[in-house]
């Protein structure tokens, strides 16, 4: 009883205290933003959290590394009651959930994000990558495909079809442990033309299909979970190939001098970007609506380019996009949607893995498992 | 040993077989690094029953001296040729130990240091258990040397570069260190694991011993009950406390806070407190309590007179056991801590799961070299406590 009370008591003081503390400003002087880790997130770091917090004095950020488990962490604190984070960096498909169950707050792109430096409407400049209301686009990224240029001899793949040619390039191939990419490329290389893959691939035949041609080199494959695993297998020489994202292989190329070449063929974009968790107190909202319209400004999401080869979501920011802040080098030529890379793209398609995942998901790891 | 075994010459039938099959062994590692396993083993154990043959039954005895250097430079040539500068230096080590192996297999000398009576199968057990004890050594060892040379890696992945194979100063650097020492994120974290793990491994002593005293006390009732929840953080799968501790104290408040990471953690440090106070309790004279009683001495006097110096070591290695469950854990403390209550071992898990960098194997080594020097301490500062009280003969 005693201590119930102690405990209360000291709950309640620490509240009093937290609330008279943020009385006054309207907004709250920290934020605490959840991104990937590594390279991307120093990315963001340079290109909109130093400038934002050297333009606004006394204001503080943390970064939580936990977007890989941001929807159930989500849900644990919506089910608290206790929502510690402000702003959430997330995967499209992720984005689309977590607004589906109500986790992430409806966003006004018009209203609450600023337009393009000549006028455009926000919702107009980032067009396609706004996959959801909730979702404030930052970054387009593709998995793609890296080769060992020692490895290939002397005609380097050009087709995704090299995956499956153990032939011409033998060795093991490194492929993500989910279906995503996997399964497109695969009907692709049986002779489905492009436009019909989706169709294909929502019957029970095109699933088993996928899995088939899937089958012809599955024990040449190293499934990983993390895609940081591809670019250590490439520098190691335990893979000939594998898929990653396009900034882990960039990295490993421009920034490591590691022999690895792009295979751009049939990468898949994909987009990434914010969303705010529903339920947060008035003026951490305040500060975050605040920072957002910064970060995600048109010089903004350009600035970001010069630190990662992720193509920046606004149309605005692609001609503003211009060299490494290291190295110096040219960075228009490493985004994913540059024209000359990406003269045969897939774009995730979110409506049909919303559909088909959890069928698809279950027949690829039985597969898997067998 | 007072009995001197002699030597005695064995036949080529037992020696020929004998060396040849560690002949095999040994080519099953070669092998394997070379591609095939199966030509390693057949060629190691041709190569050793030939030069076993060679000096037992062509060469005189007196030519060990030139033949065992002749197999130190042909195996350390055959290794350069093969493998560089770490084949030269692997190859040598090979052909020194063979050359000692086969006469020491030949000439009877490994039964030198054993009494004259065991049996053949008494020798191979006497050795046999040798050598699984120091496979065992090296299974559990090898992972943690391993790392130590891959964090001084020149480039940022978990690779033995050529540079580094063939022992360049320029495949080596100390930029992950510098990683490590310049890092703001770094840094925080290990000021985290250091305020946290101490705090919680003084309250998981103090109420462990209180609880562990106590509950050794015949007159306490529901004892068995009481000693099993206590104990149930160890025994309850770590994910599940790790959850109820989420919701619970997320609605009082703590979660997030360096309290609540530093509560949780006693929590967990406690079981090892009460299990190890408790085994040093069983040997405790209770007669002792009642006679500093008898003198007048309060409980509070007897205890830190009269028991506490006794059950020390049980507190001591508990609070060991405590530190290190706070210091190394990671599970809770995802739970119960926010961003800014991120450890030591939460950004090493992040870390690893999102780039694999080598930063952490520098981390890793510093803890391995900070882990030895505190347990070697520990160690002598007990050796020398327990020969100033006279309790150890040495």
């Amino acid at each position: 009883m005693k201590l119930t009370k102690t405990l209360l008591a000291s709950t309640a003081l620490t509240v009093a205290a937290a609330g008279a503390f943020a009385e006054g400003h309207g907004m709250a002087d920290s934020m605490t933003l959840v991104s990937w880790g590594g390279a991307y997130q120093a990315s963001q770091q340079k290109a909109y959290v130093e400038p934002y917090l050297a333009m606004n004095e006394g204001i503080s950020s943390t970064w939580d590394e936990s977007s890989a488990e941001a929807v159930a962490k989500l849900r644990a604190m919506n089910e608290a009651g206790n929502i510690t984070w402000d702003l959430v960096d997330v995967e499209a498909a992720d984005a689309i959930r977590l607004c589906d169950e109500g986790l992430a707050m409806e966003i006004d792109h018009d209203e609450m994000l600023a337009a393009a430096p000549d006028g455009t409407e926000a919702s107009d400049d980032f067009g396609d990558s706004i996959v959801s209301d909730c979702f404030i686009p930052q970054i387009v990224f593709s998995t793609t495909v890296g080769y060992r240029t020692d490895l290939v001899g002397d005609t380097p793949p050009t087709s995704i079809c090299a995956l499956f040619d153990t032939e011409t390039y033998p060795g093991k191939r490194a492929l993500n442990k989910r279906p995503l990419a996997n399964v497109e490329w695969a009907l692709l290389c049986d002779g489905v033309a492009k436009d019909d893959i989706y169709d294909v691939l929502s019957t029970d035949e095109g699933q088993d299909r996928a899995l088939a041609k899937l089958d012809t080199i599955k024990d040449q494959v190293v499934w990983w979970s993390a895609a940081a695993e591809t670019p250590q297998l490439l520098a190691d020489g335990e893979v000939v190939m594998g898929s990653t994202y396009n900034g882990r292989l960039f990295a490993a190329i421009a920034e490591q001098g590691q022999p690895i070449g792009m295979l751009w063929d049939a990468q898949m974009l994909d987009f990434d970007g914010w969303v705010v968790p529903e339920g947060l107190p008035e003026d951490r909202l305040a500060r975050v609506m605040d920072f957002l319209n910064f970060a995600t400004d048109t010089q903004r999401l350009a600035d970001q380019a010069a630190y990662i080869s992720y193509g920046p979501a606004r149309a605005s920011s692609a001609p503003l996009v211009g060299l490494h802040a290291e190295l110096g080098i040219e960075m228009a030529p490493h985004m994913p949607t540059d024209p000359a890379n990406a003269k045969n793209v897939f774009v995730t398609q979110y409506e049909f893995w919303a559909d088909y995942r959890d069928d698809i998901d279950a027949k690829f790891q039985a597969w898997l498992a067998q | 040993m007072a009995v001197e075994t002699q030597a005695i010459r064995q036949p080529l039938s037992f020696s020929v077989p004998a060396v040849a099959a560690a002949g095999g062994f040994a080519g099953i590692f070669v092998g394997t690094a070379q591609g095939s396993a199966l030509l390693g083993i057949f060629l190691g154990a041709i190569l050793l029953a030939g030069l076993t043959w060679l000096a037992m039954a062509v060469l005189p005895e007196r030519q060990e001296r030139m033949l065992r250097w002749a197999m130190i430079l042909g195996f350390a040539l055959v290794g350069a040729l093969v493998g560089g500068v770490p084949g030269f230096v692997l190859g040598g080590l090979f052909g020194w130990f063979f050359g000692w192996f086969v006469y020491w297999i030949g000439l009877g000398r490994y039964r030198t240091t054993l009494p004259p009576y065991l049996t053949a199968g008494q020798v191979l057990w006497h050795y046999g258990f040798r050598v699984l004890c120091g496979a065992i050594f090296v299974f559990l060892v090898t992972p943690i040397l391993v790392v130590l040379p891959l964090s001084f890696n020149a480039e940022n992945f978990f690779t033995f570069t050529p540079e580094m194979l063939r022992f360049d100063p320029a495949g080596y650097s100390l930029k992950h260190y510098r990683d490590f020492f310049g890092s703001s994120e770094w840094q925080q974290a290990l000021r985290n694991s250091l305020l946290i793990a101490p705090v919680a491994t003084l309250i998981s002593v103090c109420l462990g011993t209180l609880a562990a005293i106590g509950l050794s006390q015949p007159h306490v009732p529901f004892r068995q009950a009481i000693m099993a929840i206590l104990i149930s953080p160890m025994i309850v799968p770590l994910i599940i406390s790790a959850a109820g501790m989420y919701f619970f104290y997320s609605r009082i408040g703590l979660q997030g806070t360096y309290a609540g990471v530093v509560l949780a953690h006693a929590a967990l440090g406690i079981p090892f407190v009460i299990i190890t106070v408790t085994a040093t309790l069983v040997g405790f004279d209770r007669s002792l309590t009642r006679a500093a009683a008898n003198m007048g001495a309060g409980p509070v006097t007897t205890f830190f007179r009269v028991q506490m110096p006794l059950i020390l070591p049980g507190v001591i290695s508990g609070g060991l056991f405590a530190f290190i469950t706070s210091f190394d854990e990671v599970v809770v403390v995802i739970f119960v801590g926010s961003a800014n209550q991120q450890t030591l071992p939460w950004q090493m898990f992040t870390g690893l799961r999102e780039q694999i960098s080598p930063t952490i194997l520098a981390v890793a080594t510093i803890l391995v070299v900070v882990s030895i020097g505190l347990l070697t301490t520990v160690e002598l500062l007990r050796r020398r406590s327990e020969k100033l009280r006279g309790m150890s003969p040495g």
